[in-house]
């Protein structure tokens, strides 16, 4: 070739294509090794001593969980054990949890590790979303701990006919054929009761985790009925 | 296969993968119908094949046939490549008919069985219940067998033989496909760790090595049917290299703005994956630049007058599938991918139709559309074809599928937006909020023009797998 040069050398383009590509893995590991330790699970301790950790540890069901805007962040955030009024979580507030507020972290774990484990099992993914990944087939799970269709004035309780959050949701999870709210409804996927308690300790750990304000507004909406 | 022009085992081999890959699709759209059949009509199939299982089987059939066709593409451009007959290709056809049981199983136990309890048991045996990758647990074993045979395959063939521009990459690449499956294979009751390796396989699949896959594709696409010269086109594979790695390898960053992972992510995801269309511009403006560079040369050099200009395109059909992947990959992945790949509009679409919208047109423009083309180089190469025309079936198959996909994903745009407006921005994704959009009049009209395109889109896979099976006897054709 006459007009040899740099720019149509296929030797220095691969070159390049290997030092950016190496540059950029190294840089994603490099992250990955933070990421992991910011998004590790945290323990009761934690929890006890006022660490937010962004995944906190399974004795999060024994506390109050809110969804409230951090005056720092400009966005909300899972508030745990109540609010200090700027967004940021006290840990002192409880909540029952199937009538108990004291559920140690081993007996918290396997809760946990038995919804884990279900959600899986049962492919919720393939219809909902969890985290806002999966299938758009129904409801976003991120929050469903929160969301108010579930709370003291929702319909769910009232439907399943139970006196609390926690066992509307189990109750539902076991026949969801039965407590149908729309023509498109869950199917009976064989939800033990032990395993509904499990999900719902799995949605309520997941409703703690820290998701940089995703969904936005969640369950504020008051006004903003029928999309009008 | 009584008129077979094969000589070659490894193109033996990547009819049969090539085979498989297009009844595996032809399942993924049949999924894919029933799945949009239960948006119009809940009722279908409820408790019998449930959304979840229709769905499943829609979008583990794509990943399947996609990969089977990737394995056929390379074994059969690698004799062409080396100059050498496929080293260890016994072991290759071996695993190939343990790859076909495996798939055959896991298939019948979605269907059958579909969900179990929540055990270790289920994540091994039924299901792993992550989108993408339900696979249970000793299929994955299986997957990374038949990779690693795969893999030992390219590597044994491209050490001895000539190693090509297009060789290495494809080395490097697929090296790198199947070592990143790895990061699928465990449990955690962390789903924001599960979540952040699951990403690993899909996003750097998707979104990383095959791309670059595709890259090579083309490349040994514009060398085979155009004669484009190879030392331009390799020297264009290697910018792609560059930008695709250096842009999706860490645009894996819009996946983590909402998982629990901390904000950093947004700059970084943001950046990055607003570089990830580049590339794809890129490798449009290349085909067709090479195109028009050799068949300016051709003109030039048969001194042809305008009206009897002979094309230098050898597969018509293939070719065509070969552009529209360019422009596909631009549009789908490119285009509707930076619609909502920044964090502050992400924020309201993230887990909507806008994502299935995107989905849709981006694995058919990216990948589809390549993998057809390939169907047909080894057709053409099977039925020892010189020039492969266009065939009234080959040009209603591309119109109908294209169509249909494009129909789909506008409908799914049109749905998202609903989604975004009210179930996110207005209502704030609670369940009451999420049933709210689905109800709205322009969401249902959207899933009802969605399975109208899906039809049309199907109509059009079977004239493809019509024209693709009476090739061999159609006399249009220069043999």
């Amino acid at each position: 070739m006459a007009n040899k040069s740099v720019w149509n050398d296929n030797r220095f383009w691969r070159r390049s294509a290997t030092w950016v590509t190496g540059f950029a893995s190294i840089l994603l590991i490099w992250l990955t090794f933070d990421t992991s330790a910011q998004i590790s699970m945290g323990t009761n301790e934690d929890l006890q001593n006022g660490v937010t950790k962004r995944v906190p540890g399974p004795t999060v069901i024994n506390y109050k969980i809110t969804y409230e805007m951090s005056a720092k962040r400009g966005h909300e955030v899972p508030v745990i054990g109540g609010n200090d009024g700027k967004g940021n979580s006290l840990f002192q507030e409880k909540e029952k949890f199937f009538g108990r507020d004291d559920w140690s972290e081993k007996e918290a774990r396997e809760m946990l590790h038995l919804g884990k484990l279900g959600s899986q099992a049962k492919n919720c993914m393939d219809c909902h979303t969890l985290l806002g990944n999966g299938a758009y087939y129904a409801p976003d799970l991120t929050k469903a701990w929160l969301d108010p269709a579930w709370g003291p004035n929702g319909t769910m309780q009232a439907i399943t006919n139970k006196p609390t959050k926690e066992e509307a949701m189990a109750e539902f999870l076991q026949h969801p054929e039965l407590y149908a709210t729309h023509a498109r409804m869950m199917p009976n996927l064989g939800i033990t009761k032990e395993e509904a308690i499990g999900l719902v300790a799995f949605l309520k750990h997941m409703s703690s985790i820290d998701t940089n304000g995703f969904p936005r507004n969640f369950g504020k909406m008051k006004g903003a009925i029928n999309g009008k | 296969m009584a008129n077979n022009h094969l000589t070659s085992e490894s193109k033996q081999l990547a009819t049969w993968y090539l085979t498989f890959a297009a009844i595996l699709f032809g399942a993924q759209l049949l999924f894919g119908l029933i799945a949009a059949i239960q948006y119009v009509m809940p009722g279908f199939l409820y408790g019998i094949l449930d959304f979840s299982i229709a769905r499943i089987l829609h979008i583990n059939a794509l990943v399947v046939w996609m990969v089977f066709a990737m394995f056929g593409s390379v074994y059969w451009l690698l004799p062409d490549e080396t100059g050498i007959e496929t080293i260890g290709i016994k072991a290759g056809k071996l695993v190939y008919w343990i790859f076909v049981a495996a798939i055959v199983v896991v298939v019948l136990v979605f269907l059958l069985i579909q969900v179990g309890p929540a055990s270790d048991t289920t994540i091994w045996f039924i299901t792993e219940g992550r989108e993408y990758i339900e696979a249970p647990r000793w299929a994955d074993f299986g997957i990374v067998v038949v990779a690693l045979t795969f893999v030992g395959n390219l590597f044994l063939t491209g050490m001895k033989g000539k190693q090509t521009g297009i060789v290495t990459v494809l080395m490097a690449d697929m090296i790198a496909f199947a070592g990143l499956y790895l990061a699928g294979m465990f449990f955690t009751d962390n789903i924001s760790v599960d979540q952040y390796w699951w990403w690993w396989v899909i996003h750097l699949w998707v979104e990383a090595t095959w791309e670059v896959f595709v890259g090579a594709i083309a490349a040994y696409g514009l060398i085979t049917m155009i004669g484009a010269h190879r030392k331009v086109v390799e020297m264009w594979l290697w910018i792609e290299v560059a930008m695709l790695f250096g842009s999706g390898i860490l645009g894996m960053g819009h996946h983590y703005f909402w998982i629990g992972t901390p904000e950093y992510w947004w700059e970084i995801g943001a950046l990055f994956s607003a570089l990830e269309p580049l590339p794809l511009v890129a490798m449009f403006v290349h085909v067709l630049y090479d195109w028009g560079k050799t068949q300016g040369a051709e003109m030039n050099s048969e001194h042809t007058d305008e009206g009897h200009v002979k094309s230098v395109i050898k597969n018509k059909p293939a070719f065509t599938w070969f552009v529209l992947n360019a422009f596909g990959n631009f549009l789908g992945a490119g285009v509707w991918g930076f619609f909502h790949t920044l964090p502050q509009i992400n924020l309201y679409t993230h887990g909507t139709q806008f994502t299935s919208a995107h989905g849709h047109l981006a694995f058919f423009g990216a990948y589809a559309t390549i993998l057809v083309g390939m169907m047909y180089l080894a057709v053409q190469g099977k039925n020892g074809i010189k020039v492969m025309k266009n065939t009234k079936a080959s040009i209603w198959a591309v119109s109908m599928i294209t169509g249909g996909v494009m129909g789909m994903t506008v409908a799914l745009t049109i749905a998202g937006y609903v989604q975004v407006i009210v179930s996110r921005a207005q209502m704030g994704a609670t369940w009451a909020a999420y049933f709210d959009g689905q109800g709205g009049a322009w969401f249902t009209q959207a899933m009802d023009w969605r399975l109208i395109m899906g039809v049309i889109t199907f109509l059009g896979f079977v004239l493809l797998a019509k024209d693709l099976l009476t090739t061999g006897k159609n006399p249009v054709h220069e043999r």
